[in-house]
């Protein structure tokens, strides 16, 4: 096994939450590394950010870190915990040995996907997920592309999609116009000029509230998107529909290491330390707060793991003034209940394993849908279906067991060809 | 002219920019399809960030690789399910 050296701090995340976490510890004088599957930093939402240079605020913390040093240890994917201090992770081919003296864990959120039928057709994508792709480098130039769902994720993917050459074919966001209209009265100055920036960005696109997916037609892939305001309905063909509901925090990592996770975030305290001594969690997997929530709890936790409670307190006003933000924005794209009843009985819920809607819905619970059904069980692990399931039947799907994410048994075989125990 | 890589998806070349990802060069050879499902239904990317895991291919032999996660390099061979 490839043993890293030891670091003061080990940052689990290359986003912002991550980034700001690993310069103040850094600038702090700690030794640091930050781990990220991803060949780059900037998670998700800065994904390809040191290419495209687009976002101000991507650019100032990416040269912040760039300054640091900071080592940044990519297409890497850490597998579980060896003991305190010590976690193991999975780089080209083989097991590595991550030592640290405190760990931050900074491993973002993922889409919130509802099913409806036709939802896993080829072309229907996550909003974010359809982004990634043309950061990928998948051509959107002329093609037709609905987007739909819920949330200001919605605004920013077809702003860019339009930027990079799609038709956006429609902007269908769930929320009501009312409800929206009052958040968005009651911004402040700053905020207020970012929407105002965002809504010019996407002037011509047609758009729509109030209204929702019901189905997703075609083939092979798909050809149309069927649409409802809940008094009627219609069609638009499409070439891709980007479509997410929201955020939901990855706390997977988190539990695997013993941490107390509540309802889908993981517990902290005021300077982002979870239940288990050394370990500290920032951003997203603490409750999804998008960008600037992200930031101040990874300097927050940055300043706690190396020490310097004093300086971490002095961001504790901005820190909430950022929560109060995100609590308006989730009361204004709260979702509604036609969202669940979206799923027909033969409409999948469990995408790995093909398990329905209508052979899910007589459990009464994760552990019992799980045991008879699969569901749950295949490579995702229940990332993409457990929400659904939290969402439309309630259960709570807070189960994790290692490697937190699949690991190729050629790598676990290389690494312990010789005699090291596991 | 910038850099370009040279790869082979289902047999077929195509060239594809630097930092282009497996699942986006599929789908710039116009393959929708990249797996089917247990029950036999035809699936692509979702996420686009390596937790969906329906963007499965084979490259250079080696299957059940995430393609959204997996960037292009000079004379990969890709294949898809059925391939």
């Amino acid at each position: 096994m490839v043993t890293e050296q030891p670091v003061d701090v080990l940052v689990i995340g290359a986003g912002p939450a991550g980034i700001a976490a690993a310069c103040e510890a850094a600038a702090s004088g700690c030794a640091v590394s930050v781990v990220d599957d991803n060949p780059d930093w900037g998670g998700q939402i800065w994904r390809a950010q040191r290419r495209e240079g687009t976002e101000p605020q991507a650019a100032l913390w990416l040269d912040r870190i760039g300054r640091t040093g900071v080592q940044l240890l990519r297409g890497t994917q850490v597998v579980g915990s060896k003991g305190p201090g010590e976690l193991t992770a999975e780089r080209e081919g083989e097991i590595c040995s991550l030592r640290y003296g405190k760990l931050i864990l900074a491993t973002g959120a993922r889409e919130l996907f509802l099913p409806f039928p036709g939802w896993t057709l080829p072309g229907v994508m996550g909003a974010g997920g359809l982004q990634a792709m043309v950061k990928g480098g998948l051509p959107i130039v002329g093609r037709r592309v609905v987007v739909a769902g819920s949330g200001p994720l919605l605004l920013a993917v077809a702003a860019y999609l339009r930027k990079r050459g799609a038709e956006i074919t429609l902007l269908a966001e769930q929320a009501p116009t009312g409800r929206i209209m009052r958040f968005a009265l009651s911004l402040p100055m700053s905020k207020a000029r970012q929407a105002v920036a965002l809504k010019r960005s996407l002037l011509g696109i047609r758009q729509k509230n109030g209204c929702w997916p019901v189905t997703a037609e075609g083939s092979d892939q798909i050809e149309s998107l069927t649409l409802t305001n809940g008094r009627r309905r219609w069609s638009e063909p499409c070439d891709y529909l980007a479509c997410g509901f929201g955020l939901v925090p990855n706390w997977e990592l988190a539990a695997l290491l013993g941490c107390d996770v509540r309802g889908g975030r993981v517990r902290v305290d005021d300077v982002q330390a979870t239940t288990v001594a050394d370990v500290y969690c920032a951003g997203e997997p603490t409750g999804i707060g998008g960008v600037d929530l992200a930031l101040l709890e990874g300097q927050i936790a940055g300043l706690a793991a190396a020490g310097r409670i004093d300086k971490a307190r002095r961001l504790f006003p901005q820190r909430e003034k950022a929560r109060k933000f995100v609590a308006a924005l989730d009361r204004a794209f709260s979702l509604r209940d036609e969202l669940r009843e979206l799923a027909a009985c033969e409409t999948i819920v469990c995408r790995c394993e093909d398990v329905t809607h209508g052979a899910l819905r007589p459990f009464t619970s994760w552990r019992d849908a799980k045991l008879q059904t699969r569901c749950g069980m295949g490579p995702c692990q229940g990332r993409i279906c457990g929400p659904v399931a939290n969402m439309l039947y309630g259960w709570s799907c807070e189960s994790v067991r290692p490697p937190v994410l699949p690991v190729a048994l050629s790598s676990l075989a290389e690494t312990y060809k010789s005699r090291d125990k596991l | 002219m910038p850099p370009s890589i040279t790869l082979a998806i289902n047999g077929r070349p195509i060239s594809v920019p630097p930092d282009c990802t497996i699942a986006s060069a599929l789908m710039r050879s116009g393959v929708p399809t990249f797996r089917h499902s247990v029950t036999g239904q035809p699936r692509g990317p979702l996420c686009g960030m390596g937790i969906c895991f329906e963007c499965r291919v084979t490259i250079n032999g080696v299957a059940q690789q995430r393609s959204c996660q997996t960037l292009c390099g000079e004379g990969m061979e890709v294949e898809t399910d059925g391939h």
